[in-house]
């Protein structure tokens, strides 16, 4: 950015050398659904020409900056990766979008991600899948996968996400790239399309903390057109990266690294802390009973979001349309045929979840129990300042292994959904690697604590060289 | 504690009718078969002991966030139909509802 700022660099040239990766990996990887090479190369004359003319630059001046495709950008299409919305194009811009581009960032498409940002490997997606750039018969994880596979192949600079569940954090473990899911209501949901709208955040998906950071500080705001959006004071989060961790405490729940996660995960998760402890923090084992609870309370919840959600869905206003002798079957064949089966399933659960007879049963339970996880959480940060565990129980797994067993797929949720459901901060950071695969480390804080968490995972990143690698793409 | 129940075929159409989502015959069956396997995994929050706990509706203290009424300029018409699939004479044109 300093070399755009100096002229040392067109921002021309910046877009121009990241299509060239595009153009390079893109059929192998497919991170993208939409590319905007044309708008991105006038936006980025626009601004050399700003600068020429010894005008103030944005703070994102000629960055390029990929968007998940549940994220509403004016003009450009916009599908969530569905059918549904395969030629829907939006006539307003998301706050997010709105303010990096006021930076004078410049979006070079929309990225491949789960249908509906449902899913946790980008498989569901009906534009197909992506592939994980560390090994391309895997997944990238979801459902944030092309973000996630763009940085990591350097088709982007920065990269926006959306998280409910993990969707920021499962990516960026799986990819091996830093992704954040900031405290709920820190960044503006308007323009973000809804699938559970109490649990999800956009968040920054970058190739090392400070970028995360910088990335942050733009989105971060309060925003009048999202009344979930909360009015705090402004922070500059680039700002306490350097602090140091001295004296800073540690708490590893058990809960997060128990049974069913891999052995290479759980040593690498320690080695981690211990690496922590070397630069002066301290670390405990922490419990957090009500853990055990936190996925399908998650799942009861979020489907029962979605089924709400969704039932916009109609095909009159926008999106795809069926055939049908009514209104009835219009709508109710639509939604067979324009959704894919995940999102068909998750819609029939959670209707199911908050129909009468079922209700108290299944949605005010889970809504018990996420006041069990708040108060587990709360009680916790008392006595320690981040937790810290996986991101994911295992590695990336192979491409078709998981989606036949929608069980299966959600358990991979297992240690990211529970900060969804407290409303906190958390970040995945590289970690360490099994081989040529990806283990993400996992830092949460408490609410708008995202200073202290990226001041944590700053600090194991500047002393570990794993940022730094690059996938092979040779395969 | 509520006893497990295995979830009918019949059950699944009862529901996706009431999501106004048509189901196709195979979709029907495996949609049962895998409902069963989930909703015996959801059983599990029954253990929770949730006697005298409030639910959370809301992580964040907000209620009633309201501003003050402002005139904005509106989307124009042209804009708000650009994407819709069927239009005639500036309206959206909708199948049959009675």
């Amino acid at each position: 950015m300093e070399k755009i700022r100096s002229g040392e660099l067109t921002a021309e040239e910046c877009v121009s050398s990241v299509y060239e990766r595009i153009r390079q990996f893109e059929e192998r990887f497919h991170a993208y659904v939409t590319l905007t090479e044309d708008q991105a190369l006038k936006t980025a004359r626009q601004i050399d020409a700003k600068r020429r003319r010894g005008e103030a630059l944005g703070s994102l001046a000629g960055v390029c900056v990929a968007v998940k495709d549940n994220i509403c950008t004016q003009g450009i299409r916009t599908t969530c990766s569905s059918r549904m919305l395969e030629d829907f194009i939006p006539p307003y811009s998301a706050t997010v979008v709105e303010r990096i581009e006021r930076e004078d960032a410049i979006i070079v498409g929309k990225t491949n991600m789960d249908e509906f940002a449902m899913g946790s490997t980008t498989e569901t997606s009906y534009f197909g899948i992506t592939r994980n750039p560390w090994d391309h018969s895997r997944v990238p994880g979801g459902s944030s996968g092309g973000s996630a596979a763009a940085i990591a192949l350097d088709e982007a600079i920065l990269a926006l996400g959306s998280d409910t569940g993990g969707s920021v954090r499962c990516p960026a473990s799986f990819c091996s790239v830093v992704g954040l899911k900031p405290t709920y209501g820190l960044v503006s949901r308007y323009g973000l399309i809804a699938f559970a709208n109490s649990l999800e955040q956009i968040g920054p998906i970058t190739g090392n903390v400070y970028d995360c950071a910088l990335l942050l500080n733009v989105i971060a705001s309060h925003d009048p057109r999202d009344s979930t959006s909360v009015d705090i004071h402004r922070k500059d989060y680039t700002e306490s990266l350097e602090g140091d961790i001295k004296g800073l405490k540690v708490g590893v729940p058990k809960e997060l690294i128990g049974e069913g996660t891999d052995k290479n995960v759980v040593s690498s998760v320690w080695d981690a802390v211990y690496k922590l402890e070397e630069f002066g923090a301290s670390y405990d084992e922490v419990s957090l009973p009500s853990l055990k609870y936190a996925l399908p309370a998650y799942y009861i919840i979020a489907m029962s979001e979605a089924s709400s959600n969704l039932a916009r869905y109609d095909g009159l206003r926008y999106g795809y349309r069926a055939e049908g002798s009514d209104w009835s079957e219009v709508y109710s064949r639509g939604r067979r045929t324009g959704l894919g089966p995940e999102v068909r399933r998750r819609i029939i659960l959670g209707t199911y979840a908050l129909s009468a007879g079922y209700y108290e049963e299944y949605y005010m339970k889970a809504l018990k129990i996420r006041t069990l996880i708040k108060k587990d959480f709360d009680r916790s940060f008392k006595g320690s300042d981040v937790l810290v565990g996986p991101t994911m129980p295992f590695p990336p797994f192979k491409i078709g292994e998981k989606i036949d067993n929608p069980l299966a797929l959600y358990l991979c949720d297992v240690d990211t959904v529970s900060v969804n459901l407290m409303g906190g901060c958390a970040v995945s950071i590289p970690c360490s690697f099994v081989g040529d695969l990806p283990i993400g480390l996992q830092i949460i804080g408490k609410p708008f604590d995202e200073a202290k968490i990226l001041r944590v995972a700053h600090a194991f990143e500047q002393n570990t060289t794993h940022h730094l690698r690059r996938p092979l793409l040779t395969n | 504690m509520v006893e497990k129940r295995p979830i009918s075929e019949k059950e699944v159409e009862h529901v996706a009718w009431l999501a106004r989502l048509e189901l196709s015959q195979s979709d029907k069956k495996l949609f049962t078969e895998q409902f069963n396997e989930i909703i015996s995994y959801f059983k599990k929050i029954d253990e929770a002991k949730t006697e005298a706990v409030e639910p959370t509706y809301h992580v964040i203290e907000l209620a009633n966030v309201l501003r003050e009424d402002q005139e904005v300029p509106p989307l124009l018409r042209e804009e708000a139909l650009r994407n819709a699939p069927k239009k005639e004479k500036g309206y959206i044109k909708a199948p049959k509802m009675v």
